[in-house]
């Protein structure tokens, strides 16, 4: 079934959007029922949020990437959707129970492997003004490291209300604009999805939040931005685009040194003040994360703290596009 | 402007990754082992790998300095 690019782009893009936008308040009454919620420690009055929000996203995703999947029939989609879908069942047993701070990164290297399976990915690394390296047999070790980053970074930025969807979707759009940059227009297709589905969850997700991600969700979200990195050969311009995620991650385990689930954290890196504003804590033992550098030079709301990684997200996004250009451009 | 240390964090980790693809590029993409028969490809696969973990690993202490330098005083006030 032929049509054009730009047709079958909106069409997806609708069904992402609308998938989501009316599935989330359907999810949040199922939630609420089972009493399936957990408190929203960021406000001052005692705010239960349901959560997992992962199944409406996943919906979103599966719904649009299917529908994409009869018009273009290609291994790189079904490759997206089967490690996005596993992604998804290991952030949903780590909602449903407490598991070692090691499991997900581990379960998430499983679930790259059909990338690799399908044969969907160029075994070449391409860098801005230099050209490419052909790394036949170590980009089959970066594929099973990157999905793993790029979930656990989504998963760990996911601390305050609206943060992880609204930064995904910055970061989604932005790599959607490098691959049409790049010329490759069916990757493309298939990353417009991932903007979409991320911003009709933001309209539950923003401050005051009614439902959370959960791991559930931000695992999917952050697997699929990888998947699509890898196969849309990617893989320097989505990490760029991550950088303030990445930022956050690495901050957190260069002052942990160790991977261990935010739970297990014996300092909280935020404390309140009596207005409810957040503040750095001065606590030595606490982990250093980007919410605890945005703090440091004095409180702010949750909002504005959010307003802040956007920022960071459009810069990086930003600088991510420049990056497309730079490619295939040798001095 | 609030945050402007990380903007700065951000642009150098950027620079830093277009300069680590230069040295990937051009130093060690055309390295080539020759002389141990069939043993050849594993070779130059495992010392380009290994050349390359040590690239990252110098990236890692290079931000890690970096980190400290810019935030440091921030956190500890």
């Amino acid at each position: 079934m032929m049509m054009d690019r730009p047709i079958i782009g909106i069409i997806i893009s609708v069904i992402a959007f609308v998938t989501v936008y009316f599935t989330t308040p359907l999810l949040i009454k199922a939630l609420a029922k089972r009493n399936m919620v957990v408190k929203d420690y960021n406000k001052p009055q005692t705010i239960m949020v349901p959560r997992p929000g992962g199944p409406s996203i996943l919906a979103g995703i599966l719904v649009s990437e299917i529908t994409l999947y009869v018009f273009l029939q290609s291994v790189e989609i079904l490759a997206i959707i089967i490690t996005t879908s596993l992604a998804f069942f290991v952030g949903l047993a780590d909602d449903r129970k407490v598991l070692g701070g090691w499991f997900k990164p581990l379960a998430l290297a499983v679930a790259a492997v059909p990338i690799i399976l399908l044969g969907a990915y160029v075994p070449h690394l391409e860098f801005p003004l230099f050209g490419m390296v052909k790394i036949p047999e170590l980009y089959l070790a970066l594929i099973i490291f990157i999905i793993p980053i790029t979930g656990n970074t989504i998963n760990s930025i996911d601390v305050l209300n609206g943060v992880a969807s609204g930064f995904m979707t910055i970061a989604s759009f932005a790599l959607t604009i490098c691959l049409v940059v790049i010329h490759n227009y069916d990757v493309a297709l298939a990353s417009l999805p991932l903007g979409f589905v991320s911003l009709a969850f933001y309209k539950y997700h923003k401050v005051p939040s009614k439902i959370f991600p959960g791991d559930s969700g931000a695992l999917t979200l952050g697997a699929m931005y990888g998947s699509i990195a890898i196969v849309g050969h990617v893989e320097i311009i989505a990490a760029i685009a991550l950088l303030p995620a990445v930022i956050n991650s690495f901050l957190f385990l260069s002052s942990v040194k160790r991977i261990i689930e935010h739970r297990q954290i014996k300092a909280n890196p935020v404390v309140h003040t009596e207005d409810f504003k957040l503040q750095a804590t001065t606590d030595k033992a606490a982990p250093v994360t980007l919410v605890r550098l945005i703090l440091a030079q004095g409180p702010l709301t949750e909002k504005e703290v959010g307003f802040i990684i956007f920022k960071l997200g459009l810069f990086s996004a930003a600088l991510a596009i420049i990056t497309s250009f730079m490619m295939g451009v040798k001095p | 402007m609030r945050g402007l240390p990380i903007f700065a964090y951000i642009s150098v980790m950027w620079i830093l990754i277009i300069i680590g693809g230069g040295l990937l590029v051009f130093i060690i993409a055309p390295i080539s082992i020759t002389g141990y028969g069939k043993l050849d490809h594993i070779l130059d696969s495992g010392v380009k790998a290994v050349i390359s973990i040590s690239l990252v690993v110098a990236w890692i202490f290079i931000m890690s300095k970096i980190k400290n330098w810019i935030f440091q005083r921030k956190v500890s006030h």
